[in-house]
């Protein structure tokens, strides 16, 4: 379990700090890749015109955390289905016994 | 780390295209070798991908008053190396790129660059480093998977700062420029990968060591260490 709170320290450290910097002043929380933009103008004297337009963007931002929500859902769907999956035939493997050569594993085997 | 569509002019986004489509046509080369004589690897490599599309949609208060983003590139390179992770890396951002207008297809091939090859690349030499000179296995995930992101951030500054020499200070000062918006913002999140990598690692290496085995991930010496180890 060590690894877990050691885990869940560092998270806790990182929204604290969140929290510490949010409670000092004003902040926008952009993104760093919209900031980077303002770079960009900074460094060619707001001369750099984007070249191509996205072909599609969200039409607000709460399609937009819409998808992004969705996108992370996805990958959560995935990884919570094949830990599962492990977990249950590792399960499946110590009740079989130490030689593990019963029916039990061999009829399903891990593709 | 998205270069904004549109925002790299000529030459410089034929530039990153010419070296990412390589790399990513030899990663999925690699990875449909894989599938056909390792399958019970498939679950593992659907768990790369899926954690590259979870860390990177999650986009995190830094304490620099700014978001970004985790890249989730480094439990791809441990696993799997940066070849397959290139292709892992680049369905995510291709998804971004089209549904969220998140980097863009014309800035593709060196946002490939960066998340997908520079980033596995550093993570996967990290990892075997750390693992060459014995160091703890969840410590070797922890430091490789921070590193692949923020070489990541690292990498994408410089992208910038080469299209982008400033007037005065060239490449340098704009470097500079750019590394402070990435680079220093990044710094929480990829301590916070690292460890959430780290975390994930323990339960795969835990649940199906023989598979790590057999990708080379790990070495029998390996178990035994972490037996003794119990983190």
């Amino acid at each position: 379990m060590k690894l877990e709170y050691i885990t869940l320290a560092v998270v806790l450290v990182f929204f604290a700090a969140f929290a510490y910097v949010s409670s000092t002043g004003n902040h926008e929380w952009g993104g760093a890749d919209g900031e980077a933009e303002n770079v960009i103008a900074d460094l060619t004297g707001g001369s750099y015109q984007p070249w191509f337009q996205s072909i599609y963007e969200p039409p607000s931002g709460e399609i937009e955390s819409l998808l992004f929500g969705l996108q992370a859902a996805i990958g959560s769907i995935i990884i919570g289905y094949f830990l599962g999956y492990y977990r249950a035939m590792a399960k499946i493997k110590a009740q079989a016994g130490p030689d593990g050569k019963d029916e039990g594993l061999n009829a399903h085997p891990a593709r | 780390m998205h270069i904004m569509e549109g925002f790299l002019p000529h030459p410089w986004w034929e530039i990153w295209f010419a070296i990412s489509l390589p790399v990513v046509a030899y990663g999925v080369y690699k990875m449909n070798q894989l599938v056909k004589e390792q399958r019970d690897s498939l679950p593992l490599l659907a768990v790369a991908g899926a954690f590259i599309f979870v860390l990177s949609s999650l986009k995190l208060p830094s304490v620099t008053g700014s978001c970004s983003h985790p890249t989730g590139t480094g439990m791809g390179a441990i696993l799997f190396g940066p070849w397959i992770t290139s292709v892992l890396a680049t369905i995510v951002l291709v998804y971004q790129a089209l549904f969220l207008a998140h980097g863009g297809l014309t800035t593709l091939g060196a946002n490939v660059f960066s998340m997908g090859i520079a980033g596995p690349i550093v993570g996967y030499l990290v990892y075997k480093a750390a693992m060459g000179s014995r160091l703890n296995l969840y410590l070797a995930v922890f430091l490789a998977a921070m590193l692949a992101d923020w070489a990541t951030y690292l990498v994408t500054s410089i992208q910038l700062a080469l299209a982008f020499p400033a007037a005065t200070g060239g490449f340098l000062a704009s470097f500079k420029a750019f590394a402070l918006v990435f680079a220093v913002t990044q710094v929480p999140l990829a301590i916070v990968e690292g460890a959430v990598t780290a975390l994930m690692f323990k339960y795969i290496f835990q649940l199906r060591s023989d598979v790590l085995l057999r990708l080379k991930v790990i070495t029998p010496a390996t178990v035994s260490r972490m037996k003794e180890a119990s983190l």
